[in-house]
């Protein structure tokens, strides 16, 4: 099946203005990376990108390339508020669909399971009910003690995507992947959830071993894999290597001033894979 | 009396999970995070914390279980956590805001995102932590409602005229739209411990640290607290204590959270 091993450029070639993005990892921890700087030197435009959002939604907005973003948060994690999130909000550059984070995972697991929609608690009585007004609540049709007529939860969406992006440690050529590093987070479900999954990987081997729970993806979920040792700079991608914290205040720094942006792109962001790593090993 | 305002504070955020039993304890912030680990080597010893990542841990380090963030989100549908979160907002009835300030289609000051605050809120014990005790915090009518207080119901949407004092919140339990109340233990500040053990849920002062008077509190909070017949001072350290925070925080990281002194 090595046609399923593609470059970058040729996974963005696969999407198209206006589709709906998953894009795996939380907040600054194994995030596709090399496929976000693949999207960055693409003309993709008008994108909704679902996402436990770190510097991925951050470089998106900053880029002008995602129309909206479906989160509970940006975060860099060691660094409270992503940037060019803060900054898009606060200039009206980008849409927000603001979801509890426990609402966005049963949005997805609504998707994989091919659900219109799953009951949950989270929601009911905050202001995500406000914001996003599209959202209805249902009854359960089985009453009990403490809800004689039946109780009252939010009826969260499904939250289908036309393409997913999740990075792993490994994977093979016909899809199969593993995370190596403590948490899965909610990469599975977001190849589940979508039309079409591409998944970026530190190395792809001929045959995976270790643990047999860590062999996240199989090959059904998985359209096409692309080999991107480091790809998830500067986010974590552990146990091979830890968030670069030192570019990760670099990066938060820069976006925090147009010019200071604008030269960071340029260092960085500009050219291809290959002249990021070799600018960031500088 | 035993160590600075910081220690005092460590005490009254650990006292927060006192009778919790084996739950997970997630405290957001050093100093709540030192008073959950203060509070699981005395009096709470079932408590269940993390390394952060996806790791239950042991005060000794040693790893106890493993709960990725999918297993998280499973705890708090269970039931099974009691959370102290920060609030860049709060109102008289819990009410609480980290989402962004300003009106939310386009914020004055974008912050993190309701994160968890919404489910936390509808699903299990909730306390807060607010290193500085101010009317910024402190307000009225937060700008978006991320962690449910009291008399919410579930639509969300609910008349802000109904909210003045006076007004006639209190549903009586059977017409509370079935909707269950939310669970909010305390209020933990640099100024004083809040609770909401009143009989319409408005918040109360329970106690003021040592040192701080109680026209302080309610100078620096931006709507009317319910203050009791007697305020109790929230109790300083013990000796063992305050050896025990000394241990745990030899850098006094925890003295970077909190200002230097009472406001005037």
């Amino acid at each position: 099946m090595s046609g399923r091993v593609l470059t970058p450029e040729e996974v963005v070639g696969e999407l198209r203005d206006g589709m709906t993005i998953g894009i795996g990892g939380w907040g600054s921890r194994r995030k596709p990376m090399a496929l976000v700087r693949a999207i960055l030197r693409s003309p993709l435009r008008g994108l909704t990108v679902v996402s436990y959002a770190g510097p991925d939604v951050g470089l998106l907005v900053a880029s002008g390339q995602a129309r909206r973003i479906v989160t509970g948060f940006a975060s860099l994690d060691s660094i409270a508020l992503e940037p060019h999130f803060r900054n898009g909000r606060q200039r009206g550059t980008v849409e927000l669909t603001e979801l509890d984070e426990g609402m966005l995972h049963w949005g997805l697991l609504a998707a994989a399971h091919r659900l219109p929609f799953l009951p949950i608690r989270a929601g009911l009585g905050s202001d995500v009910m406000r914001v996003n007004p599209e959202l209805r609540t249902v009854r359960s049709p089985y009453g009990d003690t403490g809800h004689p007529g039946g109780e009252e939860l939010v009826a969260m969406p499904a939250l289908r995507l036309d393409a997913a992006l999740v990075h792993m440690s490994r994977a093979d050529a016909a899809g199969n992947g593993q995370y190596l590093g403590p948490d899965p987070y909610f990469d599975d479900l977001f190849c589940l959830a979508a039309e079409r999954a591409y998944v970026s990987c530190e190395r792809i081997v001929p045959a995976l071993t270790g643990p047999p729970q860590s062999l996240l993806l199989n090959r059904a979920m998985v359209h096409g894999v692309t080999e991107t040792p480091n790809g998830a700079h500067f986010t974590s991608c552990v146990p091979d290597y830890g968030r670069d914290e030192h570019f990760q205040r670099r990066y938060a720094t820069a976006a925090a001033d147009p010019d200071h942006w604008r030269r960071f792109r340029a260092e960085y962001l500009d050219g291809d894979e290959a002249s990021y790593q070799k600018a960031v090993r500088r | 009396m035993t160590g600075g305002t910081a220690d005092a504070c460590v005490v009254a955020c650990a006292e927060a999970w006192r009778g919790d039993g084996a739950i997970l304890a997630s405290p957001m912030g050093v100093i709540p995070a030192l008073g959950a680990r203060l509070a699981r080597q005395t009096f709470a010893p079932d408590l269940l914390m993390t390394d952060g990542e996806a790791f239950l841990v042991d005060e000794a380090g040693k790893v106890e279980g493993w709960l990725p963030y999918r297993q998280v989100f499973t705890m708090v549908a269970a039931g099974r956590r009691h959370v102290m979160m920060g609030a860049a907002q709060i109102d008289r009835f819990g009410n609480q805001n980290i989402s962004c300030i300003g009106d939310w289609a386009r914020p004055k000051a974008q912050l993190l995102g309701v994160r968890g605050a919404p489910g936390n809120t509808v699903n299990h014990a909730v306390s807060y932590w607010v290193p500085r005790h101010s009317r910024r915090v402190f307000v009225e009518h937060v700008d978006m409602v991320c962690g449910v207080g009291y008399h919410r119901g579930s639509s969300g949407v609910r008349d802000q005229g109904e909210w003045g004092p006076g007004a006639p919140h209190a549903e009586s339990p059977s017409t509370a739209s079935q909707q269950s109340e939310p669970d909010l233990r305390v209020v933990v500040t640099n100024l004083a411990v809040l609770d909401f053990l009143t009989p319409d849920h408005a918040m109360r002062v329970r106690s003021v640290h040592p040192g701080v008077e109680l026209a302080d509190v309610l100078n620096e909070t931006g709507f009317e607290l319910v203050v009791p017949d007697d305020v109790a001072v929230s109790r300083a350290p013990s000796a063992a204590e305050f050896d025990l925070i000394r241990r745990l925080d030899p850098d006094r990281t925890r003295d970077k959270e909190v200002p230097r002194s009472a406001p005037r």
